[in-house]
């Protein structure tokens, strides 16, 4: 029992991973008619946007303290992070500390201008063209985006250390009564899985409770009606498109202290991330959502010794294989709605 | 005994009741055309002949055989050709080859693995799509590019393509919807003629009355789903019950 | 002659031309010069991967060209080919035949159960299939197959499958006395011999794997146009341009999509076993999606559907991805050193991200402004170019065929 708990917790981190792309691809998908290949790079966009941030923080005034001297004899010299003289040492250390939620308010107008500039600069001129044209356009963007951070950033994975509060893990195995140390969780992933659960839930209160989030819905169902009504649905539509890329940016954020930044991890989240869609049912948003979390779960189960040792190697292709198994019983995916790309 | 009988047929969308008890008797060699106003399941009866629905209840006899659960490639080898509302042909293709493929599909049926041979080298197909475009006064546009063809010819080539593969039955789906007036009795004098001049049974389903009174010998008049009345044209203008139910309405609409 | 019309004949006998004094056209420059370093690509290495890319493309094309279906999965056939040649060099012989041949037909047997399975749905949904398949296979290869301490290890994970002393070599008998590995061969012929003609100042390479897999890019060339021009391959572009009509005409579209997997994921099979032929090493990150990406690329840049366009493709990325790889801030300062020295290290520290390392970002604009701007590809570059020297002679002669509008 407490190993099911166990692997349950390990899946919802990556699960909530997948779940936000996931989220974000299908609702640029079900407004814009657009597979985004490009959804990935504005995931990693988003960890490094959580990079950047520590950088900046990190700026540094070097004064030379003649009082002490280094291993060589010279007199030291001393890194004083700017924030800390501006805040004061403490305030400033517990800023650089906090980087990565804090870089959650930098993330979010940068992603909305990335999407922007996305969808007006480029995505837009693409809505008449073949679908076959908007994937391998996405797909060059990505590969340009990707290579540009390389260009920055380097091709090595970036260490961004969550806040010091969060570093531990939680041992639930004594809160729920099992022996010590049975199952323990790392607090920053709890962090990773109820920040998914409110943006999921923001995006969902948003679709349906506004105005906005009304005729959005509307124009998934039907874009030409809508589009009748005199409802200006192509500005809307850019805005959705904004928005999904902020939510694959926070989720890239918030991702960064568990896995390393590095400038394939967009391409590599996003393979995965198609699969959660075709599996969770193109255009289905709860589709989406659920198959990103079962798909997260079931990678987690395939990774116990215990199963490897029956299935050698299974959580390597499990998820594949599921979405296999899917596509050929049930075609239009967990929750797919009828005629969604079809023909 | 037509050659299309269709017994009891009945289609339900979620809570829908597209067709309710649909009997239709189609004689060989005749002109049937199929009214009704819209939302009477005019397009839902046709794709249950075509194969792309399968209905609930009942059956789709043609020639003595049954259609259902036939994929629509299985029914049209049997001998029913389908034309579109909206034109479906190769845009991409060159007229030519749009006229070749039927012919191929005609001689070779569903599938065919000829990746050595070269096309231009297969004279009686060639020779044989190529009177098709002739008979569909076309000839001369042989080369042009499908989609680059007006409303009215891609219509024709349509038409043409469906004939080449002398199917038994042909079915019409509202043949002249969005056309001019001249491109309309183009098609009523091309449709005329065809049945005319070859042993072939046409089925059209309409919404203009010119063309339904000037090639249907018999009508079948459907609304909400059911068959109304199924009659002579003469006969179905007088009819008080088509009048209320149909007639009267595009009246209203007019 | 061979049963092509006119102009195929001559496009046919052109790329032959182009394969076979490739050699020559690739060195234009004398040995030993800067430029050679730079622009010449007469190397037996490089002049393999132009002929046997050549092979993955037209291949490919058949699939994406004509029916229209976007695999994003096909390096998953080449890596297969890879495999089954490299098995086939360690079990039976060096001879590259009977790899080449069970390369070939191992990758049909793959590509015939996942194009079964992937063809049950088509556009996007294709795509992400074959995408999905394509990544299963390589973490099969990657870890799962290639443990090395396992009973099943058939790709041998991260170091790749490679040769070694102790393999059977049933119809070769015993290792080679020196205990060196042997060399993979075409009967006498090692793949990897050359022989160098000195002319002037140039030197001239002709490697024996070159011309092998030259003469298969031809055989598969010419395939491919007979294919084009074949009844198949009509109906091919017919599936490409309205589905529903097939359908309503009599056809089966699906045997024919799967028969158009099937031969491009041979074509693909092929390739692979050659890339093994010239270098017994198969390593799984040939099959990974990205690889997938970079053929998709290669038809792209050439001109989908056309036949010369993957040709031109693979050829072009090559080339281009080999010359901006060498170029180095260096070579920039050196090209640029004419212009005042703060413009010149301006522009060279602009340039910089562009070439060496950063040949990848060149390469993706590119594609992206193919894309945006040029959806015929570079074949359709050359064509526009082509009128537009055309009618500048003959402006008056348009506008006779067209047709009235509705």
């Amino acid at each position: 029992m407490d190993q099911i708990l166990l692997q349950i917790l390990n899946g919802l981190d990556k699960g909530s991973a997948y779940a936000l792309i996931a989220l974000g691809l299908t609702l640029i998908f079900g407004t814009l008619g657009v597979v985004n290949f490009a959804h990935g790079a504005l995931f990693m966009i988003g960890a490094f946007c959580a990079v950047t941030l520590q950088r900046i923080l990190n700026i540094s005034t070097i004064t030379i303290d003649p009082t002490k001297t280094d291993f060589l004899g010279n007199p030291a010299k001393i890194k004083t992070p700017v924030v800390e003289t501006w805040f004061g040492p403490e305030m400033g250390a517990s800023i650089i500390d906090w980087s990565v939620p804090l870089a959650i308010l930098f993330a979010i107008p940068i992603m909305a201008a990335v999407g922007f500039i996305m969808e007006r600069g480029l995505i837009k001129h693409f809505y008449k063209r073949p679908h076959a044209d908007q994937i391998l356009v996405t797909f060059g963007l990505a590969i340009v985006l990707q290579e540009v951070i390389k260009a920055f950033y380097g091709a090595n994975p970036i260490p961004t250390p969550a806040p010091e509060a969060f570093r531990g893990s939680f041992d639930f195995g004594t809160y729920l009564g099992y022996e010590a140390n049975a199952i323990i969780y790392p607090y920053w992933r709890m962090v990773y899985f109820g920040f998914s659960a409110v943006i999921i839930a923001a995006v969902f209160a948003f679709l349906q409770f506004t105005t906005f989030g009304m005729v959005v819905r509307a124009g998934m169902a039907d874009r030409e009606t809508v589009g009748l009504l005199g409802i200006n649905i192509d500005k809307r539509f850019t805005i959705m498109f904004a928005i999904a890329a902020c939510v694959a940016g926070l989720a890239g954020v918030m991702y960064a202290p568990i896995n390393s930044p590095n400038y394939h991890m967009g391409m590599d989240f996003l393979v995965l991330s198609f699969v959660v869609v075709v599996v969770g049912g193109m255009g289905s948003l709860p589709g989406a959502v659920l198959a990103g979390f079962m798909l997260g779960i079931l990678e987690a189960f395939a990774s116990m010794n215990q199963v490897k040792a029956i299935f050698p190697g299974i959580d390597q292709i499990i998820i594949y294989l599921v979405a296999i198994i899917i596509i050929l019983t049930r075609p239009r995916g967990l929750m797919g709605r009828r005629g969604v790309m079809e023909e | 005994m037509g050659i299309l009988e269709v017994k009891n047929v009945g289609k339900r969308f979620g809570g829908l009741q597209a067709l309710g008890d649909v009997n239709l008797s189609v004689a060989e060699n005749s002109v049937h055309a199929i009214i009704g106003p819209n939302g009477a399941g005019k397009s839902t009866l046709l794709n249950c002949l075509v194969g792309k629905l399968i209905p609930d209840t009942g059956s789709v006899m043609f020639d003595g055989q049954s259609v259902l659960g036939r994929k629509p490639f299985k029914i049209n080898q049997m001998g029913i050709s389908r034309v579109f509302q909206t034109p479906e042909i190769f845009g991409e293709l060159s007229v030519l080859e749009n006229m070749l493929i039927p012919c191929f599909a005609k001689r070779d049926g569903a599938f065919h693995l000829s990746a050595f041979k070269n096309m231009l080298d297969d004279k009686e197909i060639i020779d044989r799509a190529q009177h098709m475009l002739e008979e569909m006064k076309m000839a001369d546009k042989h080369s042009m590019n499908a989609a680059s063809l007006s409303r009215g010819d891609k219509r024709r080539l349509e038409i043409g393509m469906c004939l080449s593969q002398e199917p038994r039955l042909l079915l019409l789906d509202e043949p002249t919807a969005g056309m001019a007036r001249a491109d309309t009795n183009n098609t009523i004098d091309l449709l005329k003629q065809i049945s005319d001049e070859r042993d072939i049974t046409i089925a059209i389903i309409e919404h203009d009355m010119h063309v339904v009174f000037s090639l249907a010998e018999r009508i079948t008049v459907l609304a909400q789903g059911t068959p109304l009345v199924e009659d002579t044209p003469d006969n179905i203008k007088g009819h008080p019950k088509v009048r209320e139910a149909y007639l009267g309405e595009t009246q209203d609409a007019a | 002659m061979l049963k092509l019309n006119k102009r195929d004949t001559l496009l046919f006998v052109i790329v032959t031309a182009m394969v076979l004094l490739a050699p020559f056209l690739l060195n234009p420059f004398p040995q030993g010069s800067s430029m050679a370093q730079m622009f010449n690509a007469g190397y037996p290495d490089l002049m393999q991967r132009f002929v046997i890319f050549g092979i993955l493309v037209i291949g490919f094309n058949i699939l994406f060209g004509l029916t229209g279906y976007l695999s994003f999965g096909h390096a998953a056939f080449l890596g297969i080919g890879s495999y089954a040649a490299v098995w086939m060099f360690k079990l039976l012989s060096m001879n590259i035949i009977p790899a080449l041949i069970l390369s070939m037909i191992i990758a049909g047997i793959f590509s015939l159960a996942i194009g079964y399975v992937s063809l049950r749905r088509s556009g996007i949904y294709f795509s992400i299939l074959t995408l999905a398949f394509a990544q299963m296979s390589y973490n099969l290869a990657y870890s799962v197959l290639g443990n090395p301490s396992s009973s099943y290890n058939l790709t041998n994970g991260e170091t790749g499958l490679q040769l070694a002393l102790d393999d059977p070599r049933i119809l070769d008998g015993a290792a080679a006395a020196n205990g060196a590995l042997p060399v993979t061969k075409l009967f006498g012929l090692a793949m990897r011999d050359s022989y160098n003609l000195n002319v002037g100042g140039w030197l001239f390479t002709f490697n024996v794997g070159y011309y092998v897999a030259g003469i298969l890019m031809l055989i598969s060339f010419y395939v491919s146009i007979r294919i084009f021009r074949s009844p198949f391959g009509m109906m091919l572009r017919a599936v490409k341009s309205n589905q529903q009509r097939m359908n309503y005409t009599g056809l089966n579209t699906k045997p024919y999509t799967l028969a158009a997997f099937v031969i491009s994921g041979m074509y693909a099979g092929l390739a692979g076993g050659l890339l093994s032929s010239m270098d017994p090493l198969a390593g799984a990150e040939r099959m990974h999606w990205t690889a997938s990406g970079e053929i998709v690329i290669m038809a792209i840049l050439g001109g989908v559907g056309t036949l010369i366009g993957p040709i031109v493709g693979a050829g072009f990325n090559e080339y281009f991805k080999n010359i901006l790889s060498k170029i180095n801030d260096g070579v920039l300062h050196q090209w640029l050193s004419f212009l005042p020295d703060g413009l010149e290290n301006f522009i060279v520290g602009i340039l910089h991200y562009f070439v060496g390392k950063g040949w990848h970002l060149t390469l993706g604009l590119l594609f992206m402004l193919v894309i945006i701007f040029l959806p015929g590809g570079l074949v359709e570059g050359g064509q526009r170019l082509a009128k537009m020297f055309k009618s500048k002679k003959t402006d008056d002669e348009s506008d006779s065929n067209n047709t009235p509008a509705e």
